[in-house]
């Protein structure tokens, strides 16, 4: 009996000890993840941006016709289950006018690294409340993802 | 009054009953030391240390724990149907267990060893024997897939198998029971045994780079029961050992008729001399028929091709290749030290472990140091091999393992123990009871050059009173010791799936960083694949009609399917359009005679299904992948076989239009 409760106790010691190593670095890094923090102006994160390996994206002053229809071939295979080119939703919300809504760095990072920023950026967490679907990381390299854009430009009337 | 008397001392009885009993578990908890719960604590989102790759025994399966924790973490059917997730099931996997014999639904999977480099594990393949219906496998530890399996001619009861060459050069399969051989008439009476029936091991070869297998040669031997084996190393390098017993050559109760000699024999096969024999040339060809299957990972399917020849050695003509050592009682186990320098029989029946010295071997070889032969294969004299004899061990020896300290750990299935010896001075150094008659043990590593000594994991064939009572079957265990003392201290108790026979272990490191996460859309060269929903379509060719879906969460595409006919086979070829970890998607149907799928992302995979009936049948994903996923759903309808309504297919509008479906 004594043992039990000697082996019980340092059970429980450790189920502590770990619980709030686990608990506290998980806080630390929701933190950025409440919306006010975005508006006090928390200097981790860029909501123009968006979180990710993308800081700046040179687009030309004409489509790149190649990269675009490179772009549409991905789109066909890797994103039209639940994006309509129109700005009708589906799944996830048609693309009519998402180069509008976003910058160029915030759709790129959102494609290469979609888990931290559903976690951590305001609009893809609204976008969420209404889709009730996590976008899932359909793993696009760097030039696949430069070429979505282009694509999504020209959907949205570049020229 | 009678009756109460009666039940009161029922009563009695069961109480007294109870009484013994619950000294039992007291004993047990008493061998577990208080610090055992912290040491196989694994916090939750933690990983184990170790992955436990155990045999699945009559499931035909592998499963896959994690250590120190005993968490189950996957089973990987190998050799059994498995309708959790198609495999068997599904067209593309359906060739994997096709054999001569036509297509096995069900094997008895008894050891596992792990592909190694140097002698030591390095965690890209496992092989897996099948002991019914004779055949080898190689599972891929990057996708944990079977990508082979090959069938074994000339053999029965596939058991001292699939043991490995130190850098996987060969993998081994020895028949436990001899028969005749295939190219002969197998139609003769069973007492003819010591004229018509031969013992074989195949000799198959191991692709460097690709792992495929090959049955490079086969050795035709005596007619004994060949049990386990293992392969030397160091030293003994180029040498493979095999227990054999039945060297009475017995047909018919071989309980008693199969273990009158003092002593069976240890078979040292040179396998360098059996390779240059068959280079050489000196091999005869054989007309025989087995299986040779293959996953290609590319088309995602796998076919079967039936060979028709494989190159006999005679062990008998061709001398050189094969010596007996003098074994006492029926040797199980089989096992070779670290060093490669001692060969560690264990005689079921003895009451001692004889360890054979692999230098002592070669001078009783080069000085010719027989006491005879046995069907022409000379039988070394026991002393002039001997290294030494592990006194009263325990009883029932029957395997091996190495904790690289130089110790020796044997279980005793009779005795109930596991027992750690010094292999030098072959004196006892810790014995300590398992629950119970302990079969196969395993250490990391245990059985190869480098030998990982933390953990040592024993395989129970019976539990008793272990675990909750779950009718009349019982869960087999495994029970895992902390050994870095010189004591074994127990730690945890785990129950395993189907028997648990030979398992293997590796540090987790080496294989987690591998591991594949999804299949790339653009690498998928199946046939059948939908690269999008663009290219989703339904297609009738006679009366097959083959459906090209995508899986993406949380729809079907297409989801509103109209055209099938009674009569009609459908293909559903499932493409699971996610690139993502962790997200595969299920497909039933209604009435479905044969499994469901599971596709895992980026994989293209294959239900066939038959209409019994008119009607409209629904059809789902079946594994949980969203919020939406109730929603993941579908229709198809079923006309009668003179029916003109066409094929058509849609998601998300009506095709035909919603007007026009009525009944006319």
């Amino acid at each position: 009996m004594k043992k039990l409760i000697v082996s019980g106790l340092i059970g429980f010691v450790v189920v502590i000890a770990i619980s709030c190593g686990g608990g506290n670095t998980s806080s630390d890094k929701s933190a950025p993840a409440a919306s006010e923090n975005t508006t006090n102006g928390n200097p981790s994160y860029d909501p123009h941006r968006g979180e990710g390996k993308f800081t700046k994206v040179d687009v030309g002053a004409t489509v790149d016709q190649s990269m675009a229809d490179n772009g549409n071939k991905i789109y066909s295979v890797k994103c039209q289950g639940c994006h309509k080119l129109t700005d009708e939703k589906l799944v996830g919300p048609g693309w009519k006018g998402v180069t509008t809504r976003h910058s160029a760095e915030w759709i790129m990072n959102f494609i290469t690294n979609t888990d931290e920023m559903i976690t951590k950026d305001p609009k893809a967490q609204a976008m969420l409340e209404l889709c009730l679907v996590r976008m899932p990381n359909q793993n696009l390299s760097d030039d696949d993802a430069r070429a979505l854009y282009e694509f999504q430009r020209k959907n949205d009337g570049a020229k | 009054m009678k009756k109460i008397k009666i039940s009161f001392l029922g009563l009695i009885a069961v109480g007294l009953l109870m009484s013994t009993n619950s000294c039992k578990p007291k004993n047990a908890g008493d061998t577990v030391s208080s610090d055992a719960a912290g040491k196989v604590y694994v916090a939750p989102g933690h990983y184990d240390e170790f992955y436990n790759f155990v045999s699945g025994g009559f499931s035909g399966q592998m499963s896959v724990y994690g250590l120190p924790s005993g968490r189950l973490l996957k089973v990987v059917p190998i050799f059994s149907v498995n309708p959790e997730n198609g495999y068997g099931y599904s067209e593309e996997t359906k060739p994997m267990l096709n054999t001569s014999h036509g297509f096995i639904p069900w094997d008895d999977q008894h050891h596992l060893e792990l592909s190694q480099t140097n002698g030591e594990t390095d965690g890209r393949w496992i092989f897996a024997n099948a002991n019914n219906t004779p055949r080898v496998a190689r599972v891929n530890l990057a996708t944990f897939h079977t990508d082979e399996i090959i069938e074994l001619p000339n053999s029965a009861g596939n058991h001292s198998s699939p043991f490995i060459t130190e850098n996987t050069e060969y993998v081994v399969a020895g028949t436990r029971f001899s028969v005749p051989p295939d190219d002969q008439n197998g139609d003769v009476p069973i007492n003819t045994y010591k004229e018509n029936f031969k013992g074989t091991i195949s000799f198959i070869s191991v692709d460097k780079t690709s792992g495929g297998m090959d049955i490079a040669f086969q050795l035709q031997c005596p007619a004994v029961d060949f049990d386990l084996s293992h392969s030397g190393k160091g030293p003994s390098s180029g040498w493979f050992f095999f227990s054999c017993y039945n060297t009475e050559k017995a047909n018919t109760l071989l309980e008693v008729n199969a273990s009158k000699r003092d002593k069976d024999f240890i078979m040292a096969v040179n396998w360098k001399k059996a390779e240059e024999y068959f280079k050489a040339g000196k091999g005869r060809k054989q007309s025989v028929k087995y299986a040779h299957n293959v996953y290609n990972e590319k088309t995602q399917t796998a076919t079967s091709e039936i060979k028709t020849e494989v190159t006999v050695l005679d062990s008998k003509e061709l001398k050189d290749i094969c010596y007996f050592i003098p074994c006492p009682k029926s040797p199980h186990g089989c096992d070779v030290d670290p060093t490669g320098e001692y060969i560690v029989g264990s005689g079921k029946l003895a009451a001692l472990i004889p360890v054979f010295s692999f230098e002592k071997i070669q001078k009783a070889i080069a000085a010719k140091d027989y006491i005879g032969d046995y069907d022409g294969i000379p039988v070394i004299k026991y002393e002039s091999a001997l290294y030494g004899e592990v006194k009263k061990p325990g009883l029932g020896p029957l395997h091996t393992e190495f904790d690289g300290r130089g110790n020796a750990i044997t279980t005793m299935f009779v005795s109930s123990e596991v027992v750690k010896w010094n292999i030098k001075d072959l004196t006892i150094i810790d014995r300590q009871p398992t629950y119970y008659s302990p079969g196969h043990l395993c250490i990391p590593g245990g059985d190869t050059k480098k030998p990982n000594g933390k953990y040592l994991i024993v395989y129970n064939k019976i539990t008793k009173d272990r675990y909750l009572p779950t009718g009349p079957e019982l869960a087999q265990a495994a029970q895992l010791f902390d050994i870095s003392g010189d004591k074994m201290k127990l730690l945890l108790d785990f129950p395993t799936i189907g028997e648990p026979h030979y398992a293997q272990a590796i540090e987790a490191s080496v294989i987690k960083d591998r591991s594949v996460k999804f299949f790339k859309i653009e690498g998928n060269n199946n046939p059948y694949v939908s690269k999008g929903e663009a290219t989703t379509k339904v297609v009738r060719e006679g009366n097959k009609v083959h459906v090209y879906m995508t899986a993406i969460r949380s729809h079907l595409t297409p989801d509103n399917i109209e055209g099938i006919k009674m009569g009609d086979e459908v293909y559903f070829h499932i493409t699971n359009i996610e690139q993502d970890w962790d997200v595969p998607h299920g497909f039933a149907i209604k009435g479905a005679g044969n499994a469901e799928l599971l596709v895992m992302p980026g994989e293209t995979c294959t239900l066939k299904w038959m209409p019994d009936r008119v009607g409209i049948f629904p059809f789902y994903c079946t594994d949980f992948c969203s919020a939406l996923h109730q929603e993941m759903q579908g229709y198809l309808r079923v006309s009668a076989a003179s029916s003109n309504v066409p094929i058509s297919f849609s998601t998300g509008t009506n095709i035909p239009k919603s007007d026009s479906t009525g009944n006319k």
